[in-house]
């Protein structure tokens, strides 16, 4: 079995800060980590590796700090990484970042068949989730979106719980497929001493657009993205509060006078 | 592009045999923009057994439905839905689509946008139309800074964004309403589907119902600690509602993730919201700015969550919510004896 899974740098958001009375976005000493969901989709593609043999291949798209994320990738237990660097791939929406990813899926399958590509629910700075799918059409494999759970695994099809607004879907999918990982799917282990050894001087695979087949050079970076930021604005000003005044005390009992005056205790423990 | 693309279409998402309440939103909203560009707005419907369902899709605002009724679309798939869109948008070329970003909503948008190579906007909580360019203007959150951006598809067409359910508003239902039903079919065996769906089971996916509180008690960092946070815990169970977390006390593991409110959490539109220790970035404030009431409390007088607050109490969170606590139990227990009298 040979599943890749595509990883992507991002900012650490949890350490973003942003100013909340500039609007600016403190940038001073924000590290950038393997997108969380990534890591989980490589933690479930190195279990499946265990369980069923075959091989973990990490791909992904950035500069050449990139390479970060990949060796983190092997750390979790992946055994070869690929980089897609280029300028050409810059300032790629989620359309072009599906085209240039496809273009090196194609290219390692030719080397090595793929059974199952595997994406994050979504990245953490854009949050879209809309590159997996995009990868999936353009593979004509089928996608499956939000999965929480592989639970029956064979060569020619696997059983797949999917997330959905109030419960799950139990699905079957034939191979190869493309799957997108929710967090809950597992939890991330400590890196084996030997990953870890193995990831301080693993170098990935890098290519560049020429390494890449049948190119459109249409299609990619900013000149095949079809949206494009038009204007930022600060958020529309609501008509904003009435403040109440004095020590807790008087507060909450001016809150508590408003509240059965408007009669909104009504809706208070109704269960 | 082409001078042919005319007309909003909505994807109307069909949940346990209904149209979900965000593809009724999207028509409240989309009305609005098909009004401003002159054209006419329709819902699509895909699915087994839903044709009578347009009758709900035309009093909350479509002109037009379109319908593939088929066995194959029962639960949804990928596959069938993205042939059965993709066909109809091929057939009709409409200038916008809409969906709710919901998990299958999301799904099939992504699809659609690659297979008919256009732009997708994801996540919008703000959508407006430049009349003269027949342009979206389709707008979230930015990543990074308390600011929005709007995301505009010059070239390509359709220009398709998801829209967080709970931000837009859905029409008064008008049953007089009259429309246009137009079915299509799909070309399409069983066999050919590559995946199946074995089973669905309904719930406990969520063990926690904040869309459907009356009242919620948000907490933040402001609180502290995880000790401190034990207050909006016990403010809740005080009065009956449920507990919600900012992302920043979801990551200091105060709450867990299924409670965080906000642009990747939930949207929640409760009757009274208490935003306690919460700044009020725009992250936060897209997913519970629609509460009827909201009561902030926090020591910073400027802090940003004031802007949306019905009342403010400036002060020490740690201080004010005992005080809550115990004017509230005092409160209801007057209540209760007033209604045994
Ligand atoms: C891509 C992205 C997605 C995001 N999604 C979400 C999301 O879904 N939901 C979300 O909530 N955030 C989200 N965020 C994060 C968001 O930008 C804010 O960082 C976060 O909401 C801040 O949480 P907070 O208000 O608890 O903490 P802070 O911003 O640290 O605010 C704490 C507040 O508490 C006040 N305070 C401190 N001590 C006290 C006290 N003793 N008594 C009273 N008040 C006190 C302070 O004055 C301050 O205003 C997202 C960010 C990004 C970049």
């Amino acid at each position: 079995m040979h599943i890749v899974v595509c990883v992507k740098q991002v900012p650490d958001t949890k350490v973003i800060k942003i100013n909340p009375k500039t609007n600016t976005l403190d940038r001073r000493g924000v590290p950038s980590i393997i997108n969380p969901y990534d890591a989980h989709a490589v933690q479930e593609a190195v279990h499946l590796k265990r369980q069923h043999g075959g091989k973990v291949s990490v791909l992904s798209m950035g500069p050449p700090q990139a390479t970060a994320v990949i060796k983190k990738s092997i750390e979790i237990g992946a055994d070869e990484g690929y980089l897609i660097s280029d300028r050409a791939f810059a300032g790629a929406d989620t359309l072009a970042t599906s085209y240039a990813l496809t273009k090196a899926l194609e290219k390692i399958s030719k080397t090595s068949p793929i059974d199952m590509v595997f994406c994050g629910k979504h990245a953490i700075d854009g949050d879209t989730g809309q590159v997996g799918p995009g990868i999936a059409k353009r593979l004509d494999i089928p996608p499956i979106t939000n999965i929480s759970a592989i639970t029956k695994v064979t060569k020619d099809y696997v059983e797949l719980q999917r997330k959905l607004q109030d419960g799950y879907a139990h699905i079957r999918s034939t191979l190869p497929c493309l799957i997108t990982i929710e967090k809950e799917i597992n939890e991330i282990e400590y890196a084996p001493f030997p990953n870890m050894l193995k990831a301080v001087n693993y170098q990935p695979v890098v290519w560049s657009i020429d390494h890449l087949e049948d190119v459109d050079r249409k299609q990619l970076g900013l000149k095949g993205s079809p949206t494009v930021v038009g204007k930022m604005f600060a958020p529309p000003k609501q008509e904003g509060g009435h403040r109440l005044e004095g020590t807790p005390e008087e507060q909450v009992v001016q809150l508590v006078e408003v509240l059965k005056e408007k009669q909104y205790l009504f809706h208070f423990n109704k269960g | 592009m082409s001078e042919e693309h005319r007309g909003i279409w909505v994807f109307a998402e069909v949940i346990d045999g209904a149209i979900a309440g965000v593809s009724l939103e999207l028509l409240g909203a989309g009305r609005e923009l098909a009004d401003k560009l002159d054209v006419p707005l329709a819902g699509v419907l895909l699915g087994e057994n839903i044709t009578h369902l347009s009758e709900q899709l035309i009093p909350y605002g479509a002109d037009e439905v379109y319908i593939i009724d088929d066995p194959v679309l029962k639960d949804y798939r990928t596959e069938p839905f993205l042939a059965g869109m993709g066909k109809l948008a091929r057939m009709y070329v409409p200038e916008i689509i809409l969906y709710g970003a919901t998990p299958n909503g999301k799904d099939i948008a992504s699809a659609i946008a690659t297979d008919l190579k256009t732009g997708l906007t994801a996540d919008c909580t703000m959508l407006g139309v430049d009349i003269e360019n027949r342009l979206l203007e389709a707008s979230r959150p930015a990543f990074g800074g308390n600011i929005m951006a709007t995301i505009l598809c010059k070239k390509h067409r359709p220009q398709m964004a998801t829209v967080r359910p709970k931000v837009m508003k859905a029409l008064q239902p008008d049953p007089a309403r009259k429309g246009m039903v137009l079915k299509e079919k799909l070309e399409m065996k069983e066999a050919e589907i590559r995946t199946k769906v074995l089973e669905i089971i309904k719930g406990p996916g969520k063990s926690v119902d904040l869309e459907g509180a009356d009242v919620i008690v948000c907490g933040g960092k402001g609180m502290g600690d995880e000790q401190a946070f034990q207050l909006i815990h016990q403010l809740a169970d005080t009065i009956g509602a449920s507990v919600g977390g900012t992302r920043d006390a979801v990551e200091a593991r105060w709450i867990s993730h299924d409670h965080q409110v906000g642009q990747t959490g939930e949207t929640v539109t409760p009757k009274i919201y208490f935003a306690i220790g919460v700044s009020g970035a725009i992250q936060h404030t897209v997913g519970m700015k629609n509460s009827e009431l909201i009561i902030a409390i926090n020591k910073d007088p400027d802090a940003p969550i004031f802007d949306v607050a019905t009342y403010g109490i400036v002060g020490d969170a740690r201080e004010t919510v005992p005080v809550m606590i115990k004017a509230f139990e005092e409160l209801l227990r007057e209540n209760e004896v007033i209604s045994h009298a």
